[in-house]
């Protein structure tokens, strides 16, 4: 197959106008010894070939649609996504754009982009989103390059709560491993049962961010209202990791004080995917939009008095200041802050909180009926919203492996990353679920041995 | 900042989104519940109201339909954006991405359920390190300038486990991507900036100048944002190597080299893909991108983790059992999960699949000679700073002689042609820079149009020159007021004030 739309002719009529006789002629200045080299790939199929190679690939793998019932989220979230979603997506005015820096021609991009902004600090309750983060978990490790900007490298400690997401806390790490950084409270092997304020007591004159995750890893609900106080306090700034759908329901973080509020928007409108590509979120307040990374889009008039919109503060980012610029991003996630935007606006005020309260309301049901079997319980007694743990009378994973051979695609082992938690599950539900689904579910463990 | 908006004028601007909402307005409804119904949580713990529009399905699909069409695309026409390899993206793509075995697989899920997965995994690190001519491959980074910052983590990493901790400068020529030095400064290292001699090649005199034994590494674009195959590129690595330092390549212009040339082969130890500019994987008006970073022998044990790998080996009838494996000294994680793997490795996965080691090269000769045809076509027009025969692209100088007319006011006139500009203002080496990269999926038709409307503008230039400082006149908008964006920054919208009690 090629999609090069060049005939034998033509070709040869641009190689006369070019002054070459042959296409290899074009390329001497590659060193004679290693140019043109034979690559040992499989020979090329036609389009029909290669949709039934890729269909052959993707129907061996086991999907939470056709063969498994789901519980597993742990960052990542089957939610139902309306159809208008993929099909705009589709649209090749969107898909094959690029960057909108001619927002003459460009200002769909512009328009979709500086909407989802806007829904995204009406959502978190801040003053101001950027335009997108690879995933949740970069975004989280921008917030720390905010904070350290922010005290210009004169506070160099990061207090993380055991609670945030394992990956996002190793993403922290791999980032912010050339800056110098004290890095405290990042320790599965902590006390899991305290409360948020347990935190403080890591909290100092040389912290410059704190950062927790709401709901936390373990589904817990926390209010950080008096940890944001307590932080603030010592000059600190706090960063929440929010869950979107849960953000339908619960009190903002903005309304608890918090600075930045990050987070992954899969849940929004992105499917699965297997991981990617998914969607960081990144408001904050508008105090230190300077501070932030990432492309802006601001509103202002053509010459026409027209309203429009443009990349605006672009002389933070690295196109502009080089080695000086806070981060290095250029490419982000536009396409799906669109996907997440026609998500939001397709389901609405309305058909948002029914998600949302559908989340709740089925894992509320499951973890009600899953603390009736016996040696099973709930680990903690916090509120939460549409994740729990659930304590097993036997290693998660073996009690996964008996799942799965029911179809049952069971809960995150939290003994991957919490080594007093061997027996736990984290446990997903959302409104995919279905009551018949929970009662299998409870059915197959009550028959576990 | 300013909480007002500019008025809608009676033109055709779009209202928002929240302009367009109505109280009560239904869109997609979820269905009622089917589970015993237990209470909300205290009420200090929810929030006192959710501003968010409220619509209908077809208030939506009209909406961003309207803004569909304020927006040039690939499909559209000809997208000439210099370093960013805006090629046609096969429809194809679209679907193999969306297969429901590849959107409905939870990162989480065992491997032995996603088998189909893990093998495409596989394969395509295998191919990108046999067309790159790399020893390993990580599928992780999620855009070019996130695996720039992968490949500069590896390069600290390296010196460090040798004990060599004076190194902190890193090399980087002038004519270098943003992404490059931002890479490097993310990690605290000095910059040091090379220039370009004459005919577009690393200097090798300021080269030999700043290699000592505190640099890390030299990142080199080549060819590079010139179009420019640096015709020394061999004694350039030898000079960064010489001084123990490593050689980091910048993957941007890659779609020249395809069955060209392997970096690897040059004796390149790092160089990041833009799977969304090589391989077809569109750009999304700003990404998602995919950016696998490919490194020779000595980094192999400091990848990102995890790769894929074979954790059990197969025989005659059962196939391995493809899983995850984390290097020895692995520099960690650089996002959560695995990768663009939907947007990215499985519409690369296809495109490398159709094109085989034949269609790869094809792909790098025509994006080659489109580029040569358009500078031939433009050479006695425009000043072409750095004339040789170029790579997949090259820099035209958007001013004349005793003209007012820039290099933007031309960009901005072309798109009354209907053309999207070329990229300008970078390279920064460059006067009035217009970098042109046609790609290999243009037709001549296209080429010889754009030239002939670049030819007219120029004669504009000197005939009409208001023509050109007004443009664009037939587009939807025409130029914008940044300053006032600036300066008000009104970066978001809400809903009406008075809205409960409207309609």
């Amino acid at each position: 197959m090629t999609y090069i739309p060049i005939s034998p002719n033509e070709r040869d009529a641009m190689l006369n106008t070019v002054g070459v006789k042959s296409l290899d002629d074009l390329f001497d200045a590659i060193p004679q010894k290693h140019r043109f080299p034979e690559l040992d790939l499989p020979p090329a199929l036609t389009e029909m070939e290669a949709a039934a190679l890729l269909n052959d690939m993707a129907t061996t793998n086991e999907n939470v649609r056709e063969h498994l019932i789901s519980f597993l989220g742990a960052g990542a979230y089957n939610h139902y996504i309306p159809a208008v979603v993929d099909h705009m997506l589709r649209r090749g005015e969107f898909y094959s754009a690029y960057t909108p820096y001619q927002p003459e021609i460009s200002q769909g991009t512009l328009q979709a982009i500086f909407e989802y902004q806007s829904l995204m600090t009406n959502l978190t309750g801040m003053d101001v989103s950027n335009a997108s983060h690879y995933d949740g978990a970069t975004a989280t490790a921008e917030a720390v390059n905010l904070a350290f900007a922010q005290f210009r490298g004169k506070r160099k400690k990061i207090v993380m709560s055991p609670t945030v997401h394992p990956q996002y806390r190793e993403v922290v790490r791999t980032y912010s491993q050339g800056m110098g950084l004290e890095e405290a409270g990042d320790d599965a092997t902590a006390d899991l049962e305290v409360g948020p304020e347990a935190l403080m007591s890591l909290v100092d004159e040389s912290t410059m961010l704190v950062v927790v995750q709401y709901p936390d890893f373990f589904g817990r609900i926390h209010d950080y209202t008096k940890l944001i106080e307590d932080a603030h306090a010592k000059g600190a700034l706090v960063c929440v990791v929010a869950n979107p759908t849960a953000l339908l329901m619960l009190k903002t973080p903005a309304d608890m004080g918090a600075d930045i509020v990050v987070g992954e928007a899969q849940p929004f409108g992105i499917p699965l995917w297997y991981g990617g590509p998914y969607l960081g979120f990144f408001t904050t307040k508008k105090s230190y939009v300077h501070k932030m990374a990432g492309r802006l889009i601001g509103e202002t008039v053509d010459n026409r008095g027209q309203r429009a919109y443009v990349l605006t503060l672009t002389s933070r980012e690295q196109h502009i200041k080089r080695e000086r610029a806070t981060s290095n991003i250029c490419s982000n996630q536009g396409l799906l802050a669109l996907a997440s935007a026609v998500y939001m606006s397709t389901l609405g005020k309305t058909g948002l909180q029914q998600v949302a309260n559908l989340c709740y309301q089925k894992a509320h049901y499951a973890a009600s009926e899953l603390s009736k079997i016996d040696g099973f319980g709930l680990c903690f007694t916090e509120p939460f919203f549409h994740e729990f743990v659930l304590c097993c009378p036997k290693p998660a994973s073996e009690v996964n492996d008996y799942l799965l051979d029911h179809g049952i695609l069971g809960g995150y082992d939290l003994g991957n990353d919490y080594p007093a938690l061997k027996n736990h599950i984290l446990m997903a539900f959302t409104e995919m679920n279905s009551k018949q689904e929970i009662d299998t579910l409870i059915e197959v463990l009550k028959e576990m041995e | 900042m300013a909480t007002t908006s500019t008025p809608l004028s009676a033109s055709i601007v779009e209202p928002t989104i929240f302009e367009l909402s109505s109280p009560g307005r239904l869109g997609v409804t979820m269905p009622a519940s089917d589970v015993p119904e237990t209470a909300l949580p205290p009420k200090n713990l929810l929030r006192s109201e959710l501003p968010l529009p409220e619509l209908a399905e077809v208030d939506v699909v009209r909406h961003y339909m309207r803004l569909s069409k304020f927006n040039y695309s690939v499909d559209d026409g000809f997208y000439p954006l210099g370093s960013c390899t805006m090629k046609y993206n096969p429809k194809i793509n679209e679907d193999t991405c969306r297969l429901p075995g590849f959107l409905y697989t939870h990162p989480l899920q065992p491997i032995k359920t996603v088998q189909g997965n893990l093998v495409l995994m596989f394969d395509l690190q295998e191919w990108l390190k046999e067309i790159s001519g790399f020893a390993g491959m990580t599928l992780q980074p999620a855009a070019g300038a996130h695996g720039e910052f992968t490949g500069v983590l590896m390069m600290a990493a390296y010196h460090k486990s040798r004990g060599d901790s004076k190194r902190t400068k890193m090399l980087i020529p002038d004519a270098a991507h943003g992404t490059n030095p931002a890479s490097a400064g993310m990690l605290g290292m000095s910059v040091v900036t090379i220039p370009s001699d004459a005919r577009g090649n690393v200097d090798l005199k300021a080269l030999a100048t700043a290699c000592d034994d505190t640099v890390v590494g030299m990142m080199l674009t080549n060819p590079n944002t010139l179009g420019m195959f640096d015709e020394n590129i061999e004694e350039v690595i030898k000079m960064v190597k010489d001084c123990g330092g490593l050689m980091y390549g910048d993957g941007a212009n890659l779609n020249a080299l395809l069955g060209i040339v392997r970096p690897g082969d040059l004796g390149f130890d790092v160089m990041h893909f833009n799977l969304h500019k090589t391989f077809a994987v569109p750009h999304g008006g700003g990404g998602p991108g995919s950016g696998p970073v490919g490194v020779s022998d000595r980094l192999l044990d400091f990848l990102p983790s995890p790769l894929v790998g074979i954790v059990e080996g197969g025989d005659d009838d059962i196939p391995p059992l493809y899983g995850f494996v984390t290097p020895k000294q692995s520099i960690g994680r650089m996002k959560a999960f695995h990768g663009h793997f939907g947007g990215g490795l499985v519409r690369t996965y296809t495109y490398i699949s159709m094109h085989g080691p034949d269609g790869l090269k094809a792909i790098s000769q025509f994006a080659v000679l489109n580029a040569n045809y358009l500078q031939a076509r433009l050479r006695s027009t425009y000043k072409i700073p750095y004339d040789r025969i170029c790579m997949h692209e090259f820099v035209a100088e958007g001013s004349f002689e005793g003209s007012d007319v820039r290099a933007l006011d031309i960009a901005k006139r072309l798109m009354d042609y209907n053309f999207h500009p070329p990229t300008n203002y970078f390279p920064l080496i460059v006067h009035e820079a217009l970098m042109i990269e046609p790609t290999e999926t243009e037709n001549k038709d296209t080429l010889d149009r754009f030239a002939d409307a670049l030819i007219k503008i120029a004669e504009e230039a000197k005939s009409q020159p208001e023509l050109l400082h007004d443009a664009p006149h037939i587009t939807p908008f025409g130029r914008m007021d940044e300053v006032k964006a600036a300066r008000e920054l009104v970066l978001c919208c809400w809903l009406p004030e008075n809205y409960e009690t409207m309609k």
